[in-house]
């Protein structure tokens, strides 16, 4: 089993100290998707739609997993990031899958991973194929785990041109999140992604393919607003296409009411087979991602923890155990137990209480002791999940990043680098790239780090702190930041 | 006057058995097959076959 989740041994415990200390103990990996807003920031109706949804709440990434099952493999369009061919374990990119499940199966394996993954909140269907066009199957998905799984989430993720014909049933049973990937809102840009799409008996191509799937894609968004469905809209980032387009796909995305814009990077080389990766098309530099990103805020909120995760993926996010609920791996009879779940939750709704009244806490007496003209600091934070410092430095394979000033913590990026510690040493040139990982950050924290890796880090002038395992990630940050703008050392260790 | 499946270039997405106005493609052995005795080419239906149209893979839905 994968050592970084939480071990299920650890959930037969019923009260959540003990949780706690299962969790402290093993953790469960982290990522991030989703608005960073906190419930104070939102309307009540929006935070009950969002918070146990990773992909929806940076928030609730912290906490609860994922899983998608591939039950629609068929597509009424095509990309030219994408080859339906290829199929392979060990990429992890959205439209990878290995195994295709019937509807029956997928309902086992939703109910065998609820049983052993407490904290599996959402269920979505995201290829590869178009889970409305190939509708009945995710339909009939949807009912079976419905029948056994009332609380669980439902989400698809779709390119909107079959989705009108389906969003009142939608409605009907209750799914209230759906992610519709746009990539253009100008149908000549669209002539360059999409090379043709099959729509009422037939394959179209060019401007006219283009123009019917932005119509489409519009139509989709504006039905689901009104029905009050909350809509994330993916975008592939394609350098040379679409980069600069974008910003306009963000603010009309936006008007029409979009609650999350997600920027993704073209993932694309030859290998794939697809066309863009035949052609030598590239995907964009974290820079160029970012300054696009940066150009979009205070268009529709913009999502910067995503994965892009596999269609197949099991987990919280940044983390796959897809590996461990293959088919052959699934009993034929499955019986649902919710009482780890419940117990979860239940730990849950008190530990994220406690972190935000920790987080207020730190922000006062952040304010209290630093001078509001402060600089803002960046701070980069190891971490299973749960919202704490509680990874081990060397097993780190992306690290957080919080940002961190008079006005409080928040969520910037997550920062991904190779693990660093392999078998339980460490390896120079790992350690290299994570150093190059943190370009711009002179701060870690960590729950645990071997004093060779930390010294290397400070002759690469990144100071490591394990002074805060555990302690929650706003706690740690704040007091950090109070102690490098002036306040007296052990003051901040309090904190 | 009927179109057969390529077995090797299937990728089983089943988008043909969808789009078949006939009926005429099932899943069996993990490729799909079409019935030749079912399969119109789409005749009266479409312009073109709609398995060929739909299919993903190029010259994979072809006469058979």
């Amino acid at each position: 089993m994968n050592a970084n989740v939480i071990s299920l041994d650890g959930l037969k415990v019923a009260s959540r100290d003990d949780l706690t200390k299962a969790i402290e103990s093993k953790g469960c990996e982290s990522s991030s998707c989703g608005s960073s807003d906190a419930p104070e920031d939102m309307d009540p109706s929006t935070w009950q739609k969002v918070k146990d949804h990773p992909c929806y709440s940076e928030e609730a990434h912290h906490y609860f997993a994922r899983m998608h099952v591939a039950v629609a493999p068929a597509c009424n369009i095509q990309c030219n990031y994408c080859n339906r061919k290829y199929d392979c374990a060990n990429e992890s990119r959205p439209g990878v899958v290995s195994e295709r499940l019937t509807p029956d199966q997928a309902a086992r394996k939703v109910i065998a991973v609820a049983n052993e993954i407490p904290q599996l909140s959402v269920l979505g269907i995201a290829g590869p194929g178009d889970s409305a066009y190939d509708w009945r199957k995710t339909k009939e998905t949807f009912k079976q785990v419905q029948a056994q799984l009332p609380d669980i989430k439902l989400c698809l993720s779709t390119n909107g041109l079959a989705l009108p014909d389906h969003v009142d049933e939608l409605l009907d049973m209750n799914i209230d999140h759906v992610t519709l990937t746009i990539n253009m809102i100008d149908p000549e840009i669209g002539t360059k992604i999409y090379p043709w799409i099959f729509w009422e008996k037939k394959r179209r191509t060019g401007l006219e393919a283009a123009q019917i799937l932005h119509e489409r894609q519009m139509q989709s968004l504006d039905m689901l607003h009104e029905r009050g469905i909350l809509v994330k809209v993916n975008s592939v980032m394609i350098p040379g296409i679409n980069d600069e387009h974008l910003l306009e796909v963000n603010r009309e995305v936006k008007k029409r009411g979009a609650f999350l814009h997600n920027i993704m990077p073209l993932i694309s080389a030859p290998e794939h087979g697809t066309v863009f990766g035949l052609e030598g098309q590239r995907g964009p530099t974290a820079a160029e991602l970012k300054k696009l990103q940066d150009a979009c805020a205070g268009g529709a909120n913009l999502m910067k923890h995503c994965r892009q995760c596999r269609a197949d993926a099991v987990g919280l996010l940044g983390e796959d155990r897809g590996q461990e609920f293959t088919m052959d791996l699934v009993p034929e009879e499955v019986t649902y137990d919710p009482s780890k779940r419940e117990a979860y939750r239940d730990w849950v709704a008190e530990e994220r209480g406690e972190r935000r009244a920790a987080a207020e806490t730190a922000k006062a007496e952040t304010q209290a002791a630093v001078n509001p003209d402060a600089e803002a600091m960046l701070i980069a934070v190891a971490t299973k999940g749960g919202g704490r410092i509680n990874q081990h430095f060397g097993h780190a394979t992306e690290f957080q990043i919080f940002e961190v000033d008079n006005d409080g913590v928040r969520f910037v990026t997550h920062r991904r680098c190779d693990n660093y510690c392999v078998g339980g040493y460490g390896e120079e040139d790992k350690l290299e790239l994570v150093i190059k990982t943190l370009e711009g950050i002179s701060t870690i924290l960590c729950a645990k780090i071997g004093d060779c890796p930390r010294e290397d880090l400070e002759k690469a002038g990144i100071e490591a702190i394990q002074d805060y395992a555990y302690e929650y990630i706003e706690t740690a940050v704040s007091a950090v930041y109070r102690a490098r703008n002036g306040l007296p050392a052990e003051e901040a260790e309090i904190a | 006057m009927a179109l057969k499946i390529v077995v090797e270039n299937c990728t089983v997405c089943g988008a043909c058995e969808f789009e078949c106005p006939n009926a005429a493609i099932r899943f069996e052995s993990d490729t799909y097959i079409i019935d030749p005795s079912l399969c119109t080419e789409c005749e009266g239906h479409a312009d073109n076959p709609q398995c060929a149209e739909v299919c993903p893979v190029p010259e994979t839905c072809v006469a058979a």
